[in-house]
């Protein structure tokens, strides 16, 4: 409480030091804060139905179901439609939430469940785990183009990957990880103690344990960081830029190259006239992002009564 | 009820999974002139983009002779065409400009095609009034030393550059032929990555001048004449019009297989009269 | 089996480890040719960069990412806290229930959806001011887009730290006699005071990183970036290029020099995204002293 003390003597209130009271002043100081601040929210609001409804009205004008159904032409023409580009983007999805989930959510329960009990010890395995939770933090600040240079370094060219849904994949793995692993770590945390107890008295091992009766409950909070890293996926344009070449072409096996929805947005954009269908892939994947953003707040929202309940 | 939308997406998803092939070309009579039938294999292409809507066209047309041949064309650049290539990332990579020495040593195995002559033309946004310059001119345009549209005869508007940034093909062209070795390209200029941007970004903005391949010339921009030659197929291909440039198919050590046979296609007589209805040059 | 599963995880959990090791050593290796043939100064203060040429200096691109950076600050930072004390403190809950889902999409728009609305709808808007060689393309629209992309991360942020702060503070204010913006001002925003910097220091890193928005809007010239005439206002309407962009550009045709001279260019992208987090830790340690003194 001292705290508020202190913060209490630099308001300089009157009441304490005597003067005749400003109260009027400091109300109208105060209406005028406050409707400054309703303003913030409004231009908040103004700004994402600028962007977002602009998107979505220009590209509601394209969009049927030729446009989902056909292939699109390539080239300057930028006739056609997204349906190669939107299949892409699902095979990069299945992927790269493929490869990233097993280590990511791996990782966290390493991180969770058995390394605790080795902290504070000497030896190489706390040592490893220090550096893994350095290691995870600092990948989560990386940008994203950093991680498009590293696969283009190492998938592309030096294991002669090429532009392939591989080489694309595994950099887009690495890009989502943190996500995964720290999304993970929360939801493993958050599940109480005497579960794990309670399981332990009865006799499980720890891997029962985990298996058994934490990871179920840890369950929703871990698909909601996989649905995130879904949605960072399909939003994601850096990285696949310089992994996935950029044909239009459906692709054909782990080798072969493609485009994304987001990439098609800016090939249409940069090399073709079709501002139009760049609209039109826009909308279809804002309106895939809130479809995702509203599962992951569903997920949450059970994750919480779960916790409650 | 999220859960419902989540089976919808899902299911749309696979619907259009199931349903989309690549784009199937119309179907020609399967003998060719060389009876090579049953080709099959697929050929990546990457590299120069303006080669890149010549070699859709050639890939297109060749594929509908052979519709068991996948030929996969993309962008990136000329520079791009000779990395991929020279490193064996691509099957053929697409050039529009000749091959510097500097690259024949770094990749001593790559075999160059020429496959074509295209023109670079000198466009500007619609609402210029200038119809025409000298070389001279352009090149102190682009070099930064002539900034106002007046001084060549328009209005009193200050000049939009518009470049392409170095990778490119049509870029280094063009400073070979234009700009010189003395005269670099004003640090200023707005860069786009592919002819296309180039030719948007030109469209859009009053006052801009920039360079384009003649394969993208279109109404949205305005074609200076040069020297006073008209831009046109004709022009370039007679000599008059000054500035052209060959267009190149790479490959790392001799092509075989299906490769072999688009080019071979390519340089025969099929393929070259599509090089001329598409508004490029033939080698002859 | 439990032995065996143990060794699993924590294999997986090596394999973290070994990403950002890699990652690190990779662009490490990769940057070192450019950095001991260039040199590390040259490379710094090189006011012009000619790949061909064998020109490799960086500052225009550090320029332009620091300027454009700047200029998403100055738009983004004041609207997003604002927002995020309007959230925490001043909103009534039916509108909170709509505009905090609005700010949540806002973070999920894909970057290229924000590129592509900056060049057909910002960019012919800027082109208006009437300064010649104003092509539109530049930091201003740059900025702009910048902007509108970090305030979602930093309202996220800021609003959680705001709604942190213990109710007694707020309540033991209120009894002294402040108004609640008194409160806000000088009992709550100071508590939040570390949760306020983490919010603008991801939302600045956030912007250190963007590339394809950039590419589209920012003009890509290797110029260091410059006000168009006497006025230093003019300054916004320059074109420029971003560290970023130069990377995303260039990286597929770059070979030898060149290319080591752009994974330098990730090096130094990577130098100062760490030199913000560190200024902010630093900033953050400052407030934690003069509280507990």
């Amino acid at each position: 409480m001292s705290e508020v003390a202190n913060m209490a003597g630099r308001l300089a209130l009157p009441e304490r030091t005597g003067a005749p009271s400003n109260l009027a002043r400091r109300r109208l100081v105060q209406s005028i804060a406050i409707g400054l601040l309703w303003l913030s929210g409004l231009v908040v609001i103004v700004a994402l139905m600028a962007v977002v409804g602009y998107v979505i009205l220009q590209g509601a004008r394209v969009i049927n179901l030729e446009f989902l159904l056909t292939p699109p032409r390539g080239g300057l023409s930028g006739e056609g439609g997204i349906s190669t580009t939107v299949v892409t983007t699902l095979y990069l999805v299945v992927l790269t939430i493929g490869i990233a989930t097993p280590i990511g959510v791996g990782t966290a329960i390493y991180l969770v469940e058995y390394a605790d009990e080795r902290r504070g010890q000497r030896g190489i395995v706390p040592l490893l785990v220090d550096a893994a939770r350095f290691g995870v933090e600092t990948l989560a600040g990386v940008p994203s183009i950093i991680f498009g240079l590293f696969g283009y370094a190492l998938f592309v060219s030096a294991l002669r990957f090429g532009f392939s849904l591989l080489s694309a994949s595994l950099a887009g793995a690495c890009l989502v990880l943190p996500v995964i692993i720290r999304v993970s770590e929360e939801a493993l945390r958050a599940v109480p103690r005497s579960l794990r107890e309670g399981s332990l008295a009865l006799g499980a091992t720890q891997w029962q344990t985990v298996w058994g009766a934490v990871l179920p409950v840890a369950l929703p909070g871990i698909i909601t960081g996989v649905v995130l890293s879904v949605g960072r996926v399909v939003g994601e344009t850096a990285v696949f830029y310089v992994t996935l070449g950029g044909s239009h072409y459906l692709p054909t096996s782990l080798l072969s190259g493609g485009r994304t929805m987001a990439l098609h947005v800016y090939y249409l954009a940069m090399d073709t006239r079709a501002f139009d269908k760049a609209m039109g892939t826009g909308a279809i994947l804002v309106l895939a992002i809130i479809l995702i953003n509203a599962v992951t707040n569903y997920l949450s929202r059970r994750l919480t009564t779960r916790m409650r309940g | 009820m999220h859960r419902l939308w989540v089976f919808v997406f899902l299911a749309v998803a696979a619907a259009v999974a199931a349903c989309s092939s690549p784009a199937q070309p119309i179907q020609a009579p399967t003998t060719s002139v060389r009876g090579a039938e049953g080709l099959t294999g697929r050929v990546t292409v990457a590299g120069s983009t303006t080669v890149q809507p010549l070699a859709e066209k050639l890939a297109e047309a060749f594929m509908a002779e052979h519709p068991r041949v996948k030929i996969d064309v993309q962008g990136g650049g000329s520079s791009v065409g000779v990395k991929s290539a020279g490193r064996g990332m691509v099957d053929v990579g697409t050039v529009s400009r000749e091959i510097e020495d500097s690259e024949k040593q770094e990749y001593p195995d790559l075999k160059v095609f020429r496959i074509a002559l295209d023109g670079i033309a000198i466009i500007t946004n619609s609402g210029v009034s200038v119809d025409g310059l000298s070389k001279e001119q352009v090149r102190d345009i682009f070099a930064g030393k002539i900034t106002n549209w007046r001084q060549v005869g328009g209005a009193d508007r200050a000049i939009v550059v518009v470049a392409r940034e170095e990778g490119s093909g049509t870029r280094a062209a063009f400073e070979e032929m234009v700009m010189g070795p003395d005269n670099p390209i004003t640090g200023g200029a707005v860069l786009q990555p592919s002819n296309g941007a180039v030719r948007t970004a030109v469209m859009g903005t009053p006052d801009s001048i920039g360079f384009l391949s003649f394969g993208y010339l279109d109404q949205s921009v305005k074609a200076l004449k040069v020297d006073g030659v008209e831009p046109t197929g004709a022009s370039a291909a007679s000599g008059r019009y000054p500035i052209v440039r060959p267009l190149n198919m790479l490959t790392r050590g001799e092509p075989t297989g299906t490769v072999k046979s688009w080019l071979d296609w390519i340089l025969g007589p099929e393929g070259q009269q599509l090089v001329v209805k598409e508004g490029y040059i033939a080698v002859k | 089996m439990d032995r065996s599963m143990r060794c699993l995880l924590l294999a997986g959990a090596l394999t973290s480890i070994l990403i950002v090791l890699l990652i690190g050593l990779f662009i490490l290796l990769q940057g070192w040719p450019a950095l001991r043939q260039v040199g590390l100064g040259p490379l710094l203060m090189g006011r012009v960069w000619r790949p061909q040429k064998g020109q490799f200096g960086l500052l225009p691109m550090i320029v332009g990412s620091m300027l454009v950076v700047l200029g998403a600050t100055i738009l983004g930072v004041p609207l997003a806290v604002a927002c995020a004390v309007f959230l925490a403190e001043v909103a009534p809950m039916p509108v909170r229930n709509v505009v905090r889902p609005a700010v949540e999409l806002l973070a999920g728009i894909p970057s290229v959806v924000y590129g592509l609305f900056g060049l057909v709808v910002l960019v012919p808007l800027v082109r208006h001011i009437p300064v010649p060689g104003n092509s539109g393309f530049g930091l201003a629209a740059a900025s702009a887009v910048l902007a509108v992309m970090i305030l979602p991360t930093i309202t996220n942020v800021a609003e959680n730290a705001i709604l942190a702060v213990p109710q007694d503070y707020r309540e033991g204010s209120l009894a002294l006699g402040a108004t609640h913006w008194q409160t806000i001002v000088g009992v709550t925003l100071p508590a939040a005071h570390s949760g306020l910097v983490a919010a603008i220091v991801l939302g600045v890193g956030r912007a250190l990183g963007e590339t394809m928005a950039m590419i589209m809007v920012i003009g890509n010239s290797v110029i260091l970036p410059r006000p168009l005439n006497g006025n230093p206002l003019t300054l916004a309407l320059s074109q420029a290029r971003t560290l970023t962009g130069n990377i995303a550009v260039e990286i597929s045709y770059a070979t030898g020099l060149h290319e080591s001279a752009l994974f330098a260019t990730g090096l130094v992208l990577f130098v100062l995204i760490m030199i913000v987090n560190a200024g902010a830790h630093a900033l953050m340690r400052g407030g934690q002293h003069e509280r507990s003194g």
